[in-house]
């Protein structure tokens, strides 16, 4: 995705951020999770391609989320699933960190 | 045709459906053929006691591939059509119509049926069972007009349909033969709980009853219990367990004790034969010992393992068994199938709708119930998979985050 075809919104503060407790915000109609991975704020969509569930209610291992409800797994830096019973990727966002402040590129 | 190769797929439910998507996955590009004896496609079976049962959705939801879907995976599904017989050394499965379909290589998830009432019964027509869409619709339309529901087995099933009748505006009583509820899957704390919530929304609950026959009585039918005294209902749902449905390998002279025996590779004794999901009495290398399992994880699951290994892929089945249920807005998880435990920690409080037990045996988690507690399950799952010795003590300190204990 590039920088100029964005629109860049603030969504939360970084120092709420931990590695551990991703942070579900939204943009517009938009289920966004945020996550912190060796020190780089990722975002990716929100809700579970398989069934309703929101995936930063789910666990954080290494760079994957998997989902609180069936154990679907996504990964983190690209949306993309890793395992099932998930079989479509959540969308993967433009993420930018300016101070205390993250933006995300819709 | 890419290949001469046939693999035949018998039982079109959550395993059938999952078996046909890896075997596609895996690359392999021969003829699939799967039998169905339900005239859907595959679906999964959890929201039939529960969304589905209450009016919030209906079946096709529940469905894991439209028909294009199966036929984009360029599988032949056999819809309405149920397996009667198996020829071994002949190689071939012999439909109900007639049709003999061969195989090279063979796959059962044939599932399992709900165990009947063995008590004489003179009002058939008002005894519910529930297991697919046809049982789910038919007990929801006559949830709609009905006032007062008997629910016969007060495990997982039953009281999911107890929830789902109360939220239909029913009345409710559960008949429960062990002295507590879902005796067999929780610990006396949790059945208190549940207990409990569904006091609270006025069901009634009998435990260490057992029915003695039903009689047409009363608007429906009358529960009669040894000793005189009865119950009446406009209908009773029964739901007391499941018979695998194993008759067909066993017939075969493969082996069924408790379910049809596979290894950890969902492998018969027959080369060409392996089996996945509810029918199954398999190996857990990581429990060190056989299970029979009835839960959407082991559907799923066992029977990708199953696609895997009929494709040469050799990988075990080997996963911490977990299932989960949901009543009147509660969230029970539960992890492995203890059979013993020295202690039951608890972490959380009962009091705040949210709490997790933890049976240990040993220094090692053998289970764990959760309430509301999703969180703490995907890290249990961690720690028993990884047989972590825990510290009872840091277990129950809810200021000590759960998934410390990992690390």
């Amino acid at each position: 995705m590039s920088n100029e075809s964005v629109t860049w919104h603030r969504v939360a503060g970084r120092s709420k951020l931990t590695p551990t407790n991703p942070l579900a915000v939204e943009v517009g109609d938009k289920l966004i999770g945020l996550y912190l991975v060796d020190g780089t704020v990722y975002a990716i969509g929100n809700l579970c391609t398989h069934e309703f569930a929101l995936l930063t209610e789910g666990f954080v291992e290494g760079d994957a989320i998997e989902c609180p409800l069936h154990q679907a797994r996504f990964s983190i830096k690209s949306g993309k699933v890793l395992s099932e019973p998930a079989d479509t990727d959540v969308p993967s966002y433009a993420v930018k960190v300016d101070g205390d402040d993250i933006y995300v590129g819709v | 045709m890419e290949s001469a190769e046939t693999i035949v797929i018998v039982g079109a439910g959550q395993a059938g459906y999952w078996a046909t998507q890896t075997l596609r996955k895996q690359g392999y590009g021969g003829r699939i053929v799967l039998v169905g004896s339900e005239p859907h496609p595959p679906y999964e079976r959890p929201p039939l006691s529960k969304q589905v049962l209450k009016g919030e959705t209906e079946p096709p939801s529940t469905w894991l591939a439209t028909p294009d879907r199966l036929a984009e995976l360029n599988t032949e599904f056999l819809s309405g059509r149920t397996a009667i017989a198996l020829d071994r050394r002949g190689r071939h499965v012999e439909l109900h119509d007639g049709t003999r379909i061969g195989y090279d290589r063979l796959l059962l998830t044939t599932g399992a049926r709900p165990r009947r009432l063995s008590i004489p019964s003179q009002s058939d027509a008002a005894v519910f069972y529930l297991r697919d869409i046809a049982d789910s619709l038919a007990l929801r339309e006559r949830l709609a007009t009905a006032r007062h529901v008997i629910v016969i087995g007060g495990g997982l099933i039953g009281l999911e349909v107890a929830a789902a009748a109360t939220a239909r505006s029913c009345s409710v009583t559960v008949i429960e033969a062990a002295d507590r509820l879902m005796s067999r899957v929780v610990g006396p704390e949790i059945s208190a709980h549940f207990a409990e919530l569904h006091r609270a929304r006025g069901t009634e609950i009998l435990s260490g009853r057992m029915p003695e026959r039903i009689e047409a009585g009363g608007p429906g039918c009358r529960i009669c219990f040894r000793g005189g005294d009865s119950c009446d209902g406009d209908l009773a749902v029964v739901g007391i367990g499941v018979i695998p449905n194993a008759e067909l390998a066993a017939a075969a002279g493969l082996k069924v004790e408790n379910g049809l025996w596979v290894d950890e590779f969902c492998r018969t004794e027959d080369p060409n034969i392996w089996a996945a999901g509810d029918v199954t009495n398999h190996l857990n290398p990581l429990l060190g010992r056989r299970l029979r399992l009835e839960t959407w994880q082991n559907a799923q699951n066992q029977a990708i393992a199953a696609a895997r290994n009929m494709c040469g892929e050799p990988q075990a089945y080997s996963e911490v068994p977990w299932g989960w249920s949901d009543q009147l807005g509660v969230n029970l998880q539960l992890l492995g199938v203890p059979r013993s435990f020295d202690q039951a920690i608890a972490r959380g409080d009962p009091a705040s709708g949210s709490f997790t037990l933890f049976y240990l045996d040993g220094d090692r988690i053998a289970g764990v119930n959760a309430v509301n507690a999703p969180k703490d399950i995907a890290v249990a799952r961690r720690l028993m998979a990884g047989n972590v010795t825990v510290d009872p003590q840091r277990l129950r300190d809810p200021a000590v985050p759960l998934r410390s204990l990992l690390s």
